[in-house]
């Protein structure tokens, strides 16, 4: 049995005095791709925060249960948060593009790190664009601001920059709500082409990017997990009504 | 009356009270200006008051009135803006933090002579200080915070709050984020905020009149602990304490207040305009 690369445990997790999610247990391997999906108010976006601790930020939350990441519990006394962000990239609903220009977006995170090393920015610039699948569209302007791409553009530039980090696991939160079919589809290609080297947890933006994407898939409803296996099954062969219902397009 | 012609006089009504901001304005700067501009010249600026104030210069009032501006502004920017990003950024809804914004809703609300009278109990006497620029610029100074963390407060709030997730997301601790990205962002309101400040403290007579303001001072100040003349009190001095003064000098002394005042107003006007062009969000 190979271990898993994150292990959620009994998790349960409330916010304001309501419980979002419900006793949540499941594995995601490494060098997979993992959906989680659902109809909205699934509290799948609360997983993702979970994983990289990005939920610490808000207030008035409470927490049971234990997130592991190669078998250590990252939610431990003493866990460097920043050091666990850094191996844990995420990318957002809408592209996030910070002030600056497009060399400084992708470096940011290094330069957080400290990182000065020139060779091992510009490495790092074009290895990231690269896998992104933007650096043909963007290497003659590295220095133009990042506001000036377009939203798919915007979009590939905030994978680099999570990318530029290495960071071993890839969460994103419906990284092509936004995009146009063209766009949607450059990140899932690139999303394909990444998996071999990181491990990819998606919240996609509809059931079909769920079918296509998914290696494994996690169904939620409510704050439950409903149905957790391979994405083949699930999105054929669901052994739950409910999964089966919202699959086939019944409700949500 | 038909809807036509009611609508006709809603708008000239409005378009009066508009105008009526406007008239003031204008009439103040013509009067200071046609009655003042012939007391200005290059003696009148760089010279020392004689004949009991009557002929001379006005330097010292000058001097002393940046001084005072530049010593507000360092008791005012530090304090100011360490309080508001430890406010706007850091601090939780905790009864602490509700006490520092009570405390600072009421420091906007206190006139501003009380601010005098609390300068010259706290800095001149209980502290020892004398009536000295140090005193002047603390209790100006204190006067000034509301203005500089209400507006720092509201240029950091206008940064959206996506920056600081990504900032954490990318492992970036608060500080970083605040110091690489919330900052930069916000210095231009800032900036505006505390200019905008410090020209009021510069205008203000009350708190300076028992902290710091020399009746009649003809040296310049040495050292922090020195008295020094200030442009405002300077100009009530006299208009009202002293006789036979000639009107030219009157309205040339409050042409030199109103000419910095408003040169600062433009600088803060110009700076947040150029750095609303350059925002990219």
């Amino acid at each position: 049995m190979v271990e898993p690369k994150i292990r959620i445990e009994k998790v349960t997790y409330a916010y304001g005095g309501k419980e979002v999610l419900k006793d949540i247990s499941f594995d995601i391997m490494a060098n997979t791709i993992t959906v989680l999906f659902g109809p909205a108010g699934g509290s799948k976006t609360t997983i993702l925060r979970m994983i990289n601790r990005l939920n610490d930020l808000v207030e008035g939350t409470r927490m049971s249960g234990r997130v592991l990441v190669d078998g250590q519990d990252i939610y431990a006394g003493g866990t460097d948060v920043a050091a666990l962000r850094r191996r844990i990239g995420m990318v957002f609903a809408l592209p996030l593009p910070l002030p600056g220009t497009i060399r400084e977006n992708v470096l940011y995170g290094l330069k957080l790190a400290g990182i000065t090393d020139k060779m091992q920015k510009d490495t790092a610039l074009e290895r990231s664009l690269n896998q992104a699948a933007l650096w043909d569209e963007v290497k003659d302007r590295l220095d133009h601001p990042a506001v000036q791409l377009s939203g798919g553009q915007q979009q590939r530039l905030c994978i680099a920059r999570s990318l530029a980090l290495e960071p071993e696991v890839l969460l994103l939160d419906e990284p092509t709500s936004g995009l146009d079919p063209i766009s949607t589809r450059k990140v899932e290609e690139s999303l394909f082409e990444l998996k071999s080297q990181y491990t990819i947890v998606i919240v996609p933006h509809s059931t079909q990017q769920a079918a296509r994407l998914a290696d494994y898939a996690a169904f939620f409803l409510m704050g439950e997990l409903i149905e957790y296996g391979e994405g083949s099954k699930i999105f054929t062969a669901p052994r739950n009504k409910r999964t089966e219902e919202y699959v086939t397009g019944r409700f949500g | 009356m038909n809807r036509h012609l009611a609508q006709e006089i809603a708008f000239a009504v409005l378009t009066l009270m508009a105008m009526m901001v406007v008239i003031p304005v204008f009439w103040v700067i013509w009067i200071i200006v046609a009655k003042g501009s012939s007391a200005i010249s290059w003696t009148f600026l760089t010279q020392m008051p004689h004949d009991g104030m009557t002929a001379g210069g006005i330097l010292p009032a000058i001097l002393g009135t940046f001084l005072l501006t530049a010593g507000t502004a360092l008791v005012a920017i530090p304090i100011g803006i360490g309080g508001t990003i430890y406010l706007a950024e850091y601090a939780r809804d905790t009864w602490l933090t509700r006490c520092i914004r009570l405390a600072i809703v009421n420091l906007a609300g206190i006139p501003s002579i009380v601010y005098g009278l609390f300068g010259l109990g706290l800095f001149v006497l209980f502290m020892k200080m004398g009536t000295s620029i140090m005193a002047g610029a603390l209790t100006l100074g204190i006067m000034t915070l509301p203005v500089v963390i209400s507006t720092a407060e509201e240029a950091l709030r206008a940064v959206p709050t996506e920056f600081r997730t990504v900032n954490a997301s990318l492992g970036g601790t608060r500080w970083q984020g605040i110091r690489m990205i919330v900052l930069p962002q916000a210095l231009p309101g800032i900036i505006t905020g505390v200019i905008l400040g410090l020209l009021r403290a510069a205008g203000e007579t009350a708190p300076i009149l028992f902290t710091v303001a020399a009746f009649f001072l003809p040296v310049l100040p040495r050292s922090p602990f020195d008295q020094t003349m200030a442009l405002p009190y300077h100009l009530y001095v006299i208009s009202t304490q002293v006789p036979g003064m000639p009107e030219e000098i009157q309205y040339g002394t409050a042409l030199v207040l109103l000419g910095i005042v408003l040169s600062m107003n433009v600088f803060a006007s110009v700076i947040r305009s150029y750095y609303r062009r350059k925002r990219q969000w």
